[in-house]
């Protein structure tokens, strides 16, 4: 089968790959100029983070979610699995309680058992939770991976194509090209997020640590050579072009409140992009004609991106159904 | 039924439209609490011509009347630009006015307030100020044109309940015909009761529904108790005393010693 898949992201090269594994013959056409301006993946954490997701996430979120560490373990062996701790300042120990009371298969740890786990943060906190099955990975790399195994499969992408199913027809077509789609996808809006990279080779956490805040909630996440990322901020708004000077300040705090040493890093790049999101905020793959969509990953591409391309690929190829991730069922899952 | 600038509503729960789960759970929320007023807060990098517009739409299809608010601006000046950026967004006279004097408390700075209050009154907004529950204070909003006054039960989003419940009571008592809206800080719907009981008009609710395990649910119980509150208080209480007073008459009991 011969299958076309617009949208370079990792929704788009996910569903290429796990179509080409298939044996089927695949393309990938992506409107911009390369992989690194290829929508908002390229600025994503790369958190595989399904159970801290329960925290404000239905649990389809996590059954998704948990489906996508072993799938990026196999095709992207730098995946991190060294979990995820949650801490939050005295201030706001509430936030804790809260966060616990609403996520499941974690540790909680007191000071000296975060100490032992994460000794950059010994003495700073005095409860965390410890959610060990969790990973992470960069995104960056693991995107180039991804279309690196494409090629080798034969797969061929092509940048700097405008293309969309209506472009196509009689076509087998995947989209994936997120906010893009507004014109068939009405339902879909953008959910802007901005994330800084910032470079402290002294510092070496060895896992993703969310600080929660009852306003400023934020993660860093470690990346190789001393290169952290902090992110994201959650905008309703579809213009993702620039940071706000409140974003960068509170940005930089809230890493700087995690952990003083932030304050010397350096400022690597500054990155921002727009989500594309249903308005429950879940995932969709929508059938039209003959285009397969698959969207509204929101703030989860590379957490829910494995788990929708495996079904959009069996979904194309044999007519399978999937009610947890097409529209009929989306009451339920809401109610779930 | 409840007049706020000559608007007639009959919910007296309004709710606020931040950090909920999705669009859809704030859209089963709203529904759920029966609101008439939500509040949407606006940032000021959302204005431009198409950013956030697809949340707002979200927000209009609700069919309830936006109240919007400048919720995070710290000075006078920030205040009444975004108060005038919310009218063009969404072409209403109604500001809840926020001015944030502190960081720790998300306290009111209540200086900044009534000057806020006095330029957008002037400029013919119709004014909610979110304010304390000081009594001075809220005599100055009231000269600078404000037809409604939002005291605070607690800090922003702490949940606390109505911490000076005298000061409420006194606000009452000292203005009977201005429209009381408790905003900020409750947290359990028996609060929210509570601060009807007391006779203030209306609560505004965001934390507590939207942070709730069950943000539809929750929204159900809140519109119970404000329904419970205001009943109550057109049943008219009894008052507390300090010893038993029988409910049974003791006149004319057998004597069966």
């Amino acid at each position: 089968m011969r299958v076309t898949v617009i949208g370079a992201g990792v929704a788009g090269l996910s569903c290429a790959l796990e179509l080409a594994e298939r044996g089927a013959h695949v393309e990938v056409l992506e409107r911009h100029g390369e992989l690194a301006a290829a929508g908002c993946s390229w600025f994503a954490g790369g958190m595989l983070a399904p159970w801290c997701e329960l925290e404000s996430s239905p649990p389809l979120v996590m059954q998704l979610g948990a489906e996508s560490i072993a799938w990026w373990r196999e095709r992207f062996p730098a995946t991190v699995l060294q979990g995820t701790l949650v801490v939050a300042h005295g201030r706001d120990v509430a936030e804790l309680r809260q966060f616990a009371r609403r996520t499941a298969e974690y540790q909680e740890l007191d000071r000296e058992q975060l100490g032992a786990l994460e000794p950059e943060l010994r003495g700073r906190f005095s409860r965390a939770l410890y959610f060990a099955h969790e990973g992470h990975l960069d995104p960056r790399a693991a995107l180039i991976a991804l279309a690196k195994r494409l090629g080798e499969l034969g797969v061929s992408m092509r940048f700097g194509v405008e293309a969309s199913a209506a472009l196509l027809p009689g076509r087998a077509v995947i989209d994936c090209t997120g906010l893009a789609a507004r014109g068939a996808l009405a339902d879909l809006r953008g959910v802007k997020g901005e994330m800084l990279l910032l470079g402290l080779p002294e510092l070496a956490l060895k896992r993703p640590v969310r600080v929660l805040h009852p306003r400023l909630p934020v993660y860093v996440v470690p990346r190789a050579d001393g290169v952290y990322m902090v992110g994201a901020s959650m905008i309703e708004s579809d213009e993702g072009t620039r940071i706000s000077a409140r974003s960068l300040l509170e940005l930089l705090s809230a890493a700087y409140a995690l952990h003083p040493a932030f304050g010397e890093a350096q400022v690597l790049e500054i990155g921002t992009g727009v989500r594309a999101a249903f308005p429950d905020n879940l995932p969709r793959i929508r059938r039209i004609g003959d285009a397969l969509y698959v969207n509204g990953l929101y703030r989860h591409g590379f957490l829910l991106a494995p788990a929708l391309a495996r079904r959009a690929a069996q979904m194309l190829l044999n007519g399978q159904h999937f009610a947890e991730v097409t529209d009929e069922d989306s009451r339920q899952r809401r109610l779930a | 039924m409840l007049q706020l600038y000559g608007t007639s509503v009959r919910s007296r729960l309004l709710l606020g439209t931040a950090r909920y789960p999705s669009p859809a759970v704030l859209a089963e929320a709203v529904r759920a609490s029966r609101a008439e007023i939500v509040t949407v807060s606006l940032r000021r990098e959302s204005g431009g011509e198409r950013s956030g517009q697809a949340f707002w739409s979200l927000i209009r299809e609700l069919g309830v009347r936006v109240l919007p608010n400048t919720a995070g601006c710290h000075s006078v000046k920030e205040a009444v630009t975004t108060a005038h950026m919310a009218r063009e967004v969404f072409g209403t006279p109604w500001i809840k006015l926020e001015v944030i004097g502190e960081d720790d408390t998300l306290q009111p700075d209540v200086f900044g307030l009534t000057e806020a209050a006095r330029i957008l009154c002037g400029e013919g907004f119709e004014v909610f100020p979110y304010t304390t529950e000081d009594l001075v204070v809220a005599e100055r909003l009231i000269a600078a044109g404000c037809g409604v006054l939002m005291p605070w039960g607690a800090p922003i989003g702490s949940g606390r309940g109505l911490n000076n419940l005298f000061g409420l009571h006194a606000l009452r008592a000292h203005f009977p015909g201005v429209p009381l809206i408790v905003d900020a800080g409750l947290g359990v719907p028996s609060h929210a009761a509570q601060a009807l009981e007391a006779g203030c008009d209306a609560v505004l609710i965001n934390s507590a529904v939207a942070q709730a395990g069950n943000p539809a649910l929750m929204a159900t119980a809140f519109a119970q108790a404000v329904d419970a509150g205001r009943t109550a208080y057109e049943a008219g209480p009894i008052e507390a005393r300090d010893f038993a007073a029988p409910s049974t008459p003791v006149v004319g009991t057998a004597l069966l010693r």
